[in-house]
């Protein structure tokens, strides 16, 4: 196991190289430049130097005079190191906007996740046991809503029910306007407040896909054999619910759910844009419409990483739970 | 359950010959949505019987008829509520498994010989599978139930218990995410509460041996995938004996077994058997297997049984055509043939079965008295009879 783990994160790295290079020549070659931007603006001030030469001063300061070869080595030496530049747009440390806008999209993603756990596995496993009931299809239409609805749909109707019609929640915007009067107990409630819409916007969404998953997997093992030899023995239906059919269930959900994980950092774009939460899916999305290289960088590289790692997690989860794919 | 609506699909593909049942091809989504609702009523009534709490004990309390059997089964009718009709899996079943003696159900495939095994655990799938009318008497140590009729969680106290059952599939029937010992394990710690741990699997380790498996210790602490078929097919009987049951049920023990396994696991269940003194209800269509282990026999036949004996008379004297004719189509070695025999014709469509012999299309004996109403079951000896108008001439026990 050991072994198979060392072997897999050599494979990663590697992987992580070619990930690396195609992002930075596809960011390179992208028509949107943030040089090309800002040599136009200043070049329209009065007085100023012409376009030309803007760019040419401009590429020199941000490096981007080499090719692209050579300046994706050079990016690469410097991440190794641990050094990934300064934003461009947001003139601080790369690392620094990143753990500024990061964890208001963990929190909310990882809230929405674990909601979506309890409610999908729950219903999917009563849909599957009650196969062709009024219950099951009332359960798969709301989860076929769930999946082909867009986002901005959900949200929507949320805001006009509880910000306008109840007058619960504020219809966006992580704090209230009198968040600065507040100590720090009354804070934490007002960004609570602020963050159950969007927390339910992303639940709902996700839901649907989750718990037709678990209601697939529960009615193909609900007819494997081995239930029946369960209720053989006498075992009650909860024991060969719960415990019998409920592991062999985990086997594909734990995959999903390994491969979650880089989800829960990745952000919410549309979702952080309709609420007006300072994300990284937001901030991420800003960086790359103005072409800010070294954000959008370190942003897809973390995601890469993240990527890599849960797609080993969900396979060393799976010998877990599943003895025939132990590793001796 | 799969298996029968693969052939209940390949009956339909076929055209019934008398044209008494309805095709499928004609069948209009209107005609099978009516169905289906009818259905839905019938089987909804029946699971709202079967859900009531707290079932008074009188309903499912009742008389042996003859105090020496185990298992007494009276006119089991087991049917399938499907979208394209009934479908009488098990239609009018009677017959008892004696204490301590063992009872050869043969059949071909879909005969209902499963349903019934399955019905006498209350493992058919419901809600689509119901027991619709019959009494399954089975004498436990203080008084004598009726399965068809008792609650599920005192049904769950039965199964296992008092009467198990070892399935056809050894390579799917154990849970491949548990190791074999716990499996083991559940089923003696379920039955006798209040056991400690160390005994439970002092006597797991001790049932793994009983079946013949060397490596008990390791056996006890290995996944089943870690196992061969017939390793499986043994920790399936330490299992089912675990508990020493009075009935065990074996569902075509050794059909997904080779040969030289499938002696061994037979001579293993005789052994058994002897030792904890219990009857044993084999379902099989291997004649050979029946004929080495049953002391009765039971041919059944699109749901019903055609005929019934001490295995003596049934392989010495087969009286319905049927059993004639399975009797002829094994190999033998001493009648050399070129080809083996096989009967000709296939088992009549399960939905809307004609009020007539279901055999008689397929009998090379089929006379004028065969166009009659299905006939009612004629006693030969004492304990012979056949459903065959050919012995209408002895006395007539009842339908």
């Amino acid at each position: 196991m050991r072994r198979y783990v060392l072997k897999r994160l050599f494979i990663s790295v590697i992987l992580l190289f070619f990930v690396s290079l195609i992002i930075y020549m596809i960011m390179r070659s992208l028509p949107t430049s943030y040089v090309e931007a800002q040599a136009r603006t200043l070049s329209m001030r009065p007085g100023a130097k012409s376009y030309t030469d803007w760019l040419l001063q401009l590429q020199q300061a941000y490096g981007l005079n080499i090719g692209l070869v050579p300046g994706f080595f050079k990016w690469m030496s410097n991440a190794i190191t641990g050094n990934f530049g300064d934003s461009w747009v947001f003139n601080v440390p790369v690392t620094q906007k990143f753990t500024d806008v990061i964890w208001d999209s963990f929190i909310l993603a990882s809230i929405a996740m674990v909601l979506q756990i309890m409610i999908s596995i729950p219903l999917g496993i009563h849909a599957a046991r009650k196969q062709y009931s009024r219950s099951d299809y009332a359960i798969t239409v709301f989860a076929l809503l769930g999946i082909s609805l867009p986002t901005f749909f959900f949200a929507t109707v949320l805001k006009l029910i509880f910000s306008v019609w109840l007058g619960w929640f504020d219809l966006y915007g992580k704090v209230g306007r009198d968040y600065m009067q507040l100590d720090a107990f009354g804070k934490f409630m007002d960004v609570s407040s602020h963050f159950v819409l969007p927390i339910m916007t992303l639940t709902i969404i996700g839901v649907g896909s989750l718990m037709r998953y678990t209601r697939t997997n529960m009615l193909e093992v609900l007819n494997a054999d081995f239930i029946r030899t369960a209720r053989a023995k006498g075992l009650s239906e909860r024991r060969v619910i719960n415990y019998h059919a409920f592991r062999n269930t985990l086997i594909p959900i734990v995959t999903i759910l390994g491969g979650s994980l880089p989800g829960l950092f990745a952000g919410a774009l549309i979702t952080e844009t309709l609420f007006q939460i300072p994300g990284i899916g937001y901030t991420g999305y800003q960086a790359m419409v103005s072409g800010d290289i070294p954000f959008t960088m370190f942003y897809m590289i973390f995601l890469a990483v993240l990527t890599l790692l849960g797609t080993l997690i969900a396979d060393i989860l799976y010998a877990v739970v599943d003895p025939r794919v132990r590793i001796k | 359950m799969e298996q029968k609506k693969g052939l209940i699909q390949k009956w339909f593909g076929r055209k019934n010959g008398r044209g008494s049942a309805k095709s499928v091809n004609y069948m209009s989504a209107k005609e099978i949505r009516q169905i289906s609702r009818e259905n839905r009523r019938i089987t909804d009534e029946f699971e709202r019987v079967r859900n009531r709490e707290n079932v008074p004990e009188s309903e499912y309390t009742a008389v042996m008829k003859d105090p020496g059997n185990i298992l007494e089964i009276e006119d089991l009718n087991t049917w399938f509520f499907t979208d394209i009709g009934t479908v009488k899996a098990v239609d009018g079943v009677t017959f008892s498994v004696p204490r301590g003696k063992t009872v050869g159900v043969v059949g071909e495939s879909g005969c209902g010989k499963s349903v019934t095994a399955l019905s006498i655990m209350q493992l058919v799938q419901r809600p689509q599978g119901q027991v619709v009318k019959g009494e399954l008497r089975f004498a436990t140590d203080d008084l004598t139930i009726d399965l068809v009729r008792i609650p599920t969680e005192k049904m769950q106290k039965i199964r296992g218990n008092e009467i198990s059952m070892i399935f056809q599939e050894p390579m799917t029937s154990l849970n491949p995410v548990f190791k074999v010992g716990m499996q083991i394990d559940e089923v003696i710690a379920l039955h006798n509460e209040g056991m400690k741990s160390e005994e439970v699997k002092a006597r797991t380790i001790e049932m793994i041996k009983l079946v013949g498996i060397a490596n008990a210790e390791g056996v006890y602490d290995m996944y089943p995938h870690e196992l061969s078929g017939g390793m499986r097919q043994r920790a399936m009987i330490a299992m089912a004996l675990a508990c020493t049951p009075k009935l065990i049920i074996a569902d075509e023990p050794t059909t997904a077994l080779d040969v030289t396994i499938q002696a061994q696991i037979m001579d293993l269940l005789r052994q058994l058997k002897e030792r904890i003194n219990s009857s044993i209800m084999l379902i099989t269509h291997d004649l050979g297997v029946i004929a080495e282990m049953a002391d009765y026999v039971v041919v059944m036949y699109a749901g019903r049984i055609v005929e019934q004996g001490t295995a003596a008379e049934v392989f010495h004297h087969p009286s319905h055509p049927y059993t004639v004719g399975l009797m002829a189509s094994r190999p033998s070695r001493i009648r050399s043939a070129e080809q083996l025999y096989s009967i000709p014709g296939s088992v009549p469509n399960p939905i809307d079965m004609p009020n007539y012999c279901y055999f008689r299309d397929r009998c090379n004996r089929a006379f004028e008295a065969c166009n009659g109403d299905y006939p009612p079951t004629f006693s030969i000896s004492g304990t012979h009879s056949a459903a065959c108008y050919h012995y209408s001439a002895v006395s007539e026990v009842g339908k």
